[in-house]
């Protein structure tokens, strides 16, 4: 499942959650990761736009790759500002065993900075702006371009 | 651009994040027939060199895709989840 949510995410009541929804199917490890707004470069906040259906498809790709290692996958992300010092991403996996939920969350966290339909902007004096720099091309990337 | 054609279905184009423009129609059949109308549009022409395309929420690879009148055309910049 795919939670979005407006504003900073509540993390210790998101965490507490996935872990009561699962942690009496037998799973033997839970890892998570909890995304943090670092200050920095004079930001008040991040800020997010989402494509939620590409987002949906993509996430179920990881679903279904969790799935035939006998893993589970849940995620949350923030639309909208996300102060300094305040979660917007939240991710955790549940295996079996730790290694497949250790290596999964962290192939799962770069693909999802790499390819998840999610705009980012830094908040500077009130004002929205996009964060080209730190953003990377999804693939296909240019047919329309000369 | 080709002007509208009364009551015609044409396929519809979203400008996604940071692009910051109104979805338009346009009658095309395909995406080879859309990047003609953008090469007039020297604001877009930035973001085209760097966006994916989706059609009906799918990405794709190629400017012989076929378009149809319901379809769906999104338009997608450089992204940075997280």
């Amino acid at each position: 499942m795919v939670l979005l949510h407006q504003g900073p995410l509540p993390v210790d009541e998101i965490h507490a959650r996935w872990y009561d929804s699962q942690h009496e199917h037998n799973y033997g490890a839970m890892a998570s990761f909890i995304g943090v707004v670092r200050e920095e470069g004079g930001i008040e906040a991040l800020s997010f736009d989402i494509y939620e259906p590409i987002l949906q498809s993509w996430f179920e790709e990881w679903q279904e790759k969790a799935r035939q290692r006998g893993a589970v996958i849940v995620m949350a992300h923030s639309i909208g500002d996300v102060p300094v010092h305040r979660s917007s991403f939240m991710a955790a996996i549940f295996s079996p065993k730790r290694r497949v939920a250790l290596e999964m969350l962290d192939s799962f966290v770069e693909d999802f900075k790499a390819r998840a339909p999610i705009w980012k902007y830094d908040v500077i004096e009130g004002r929205r702006l996009y964060a080209a720099d730190r953003s990377t091309p999804l693939p296909h990337s240019g047919i329309l371009g000369v | 651009m080709r002007p509208k054609s009364k009551g015609k279905s044409m396929a519809k184009v979203e400008f996604l994040g940071p692009i910051g423009r109104e979805p338009i129609e346009v009658d095309i059949s395909d995406l080879k027939e859309l990047k003609e109308i953008f090469a007039e549009d020297a604001q877009l022409k930035e973001w085209l060199k760097t966006c994916a395309v989706a059609v009906n929420d799918r990405i794709v690879a190629s400017l012989e895709h076929p378009v149809g009148p319901q379809d769906r055309i999104s338009l997608l910049p450089p992204v940075c989840g997280g």
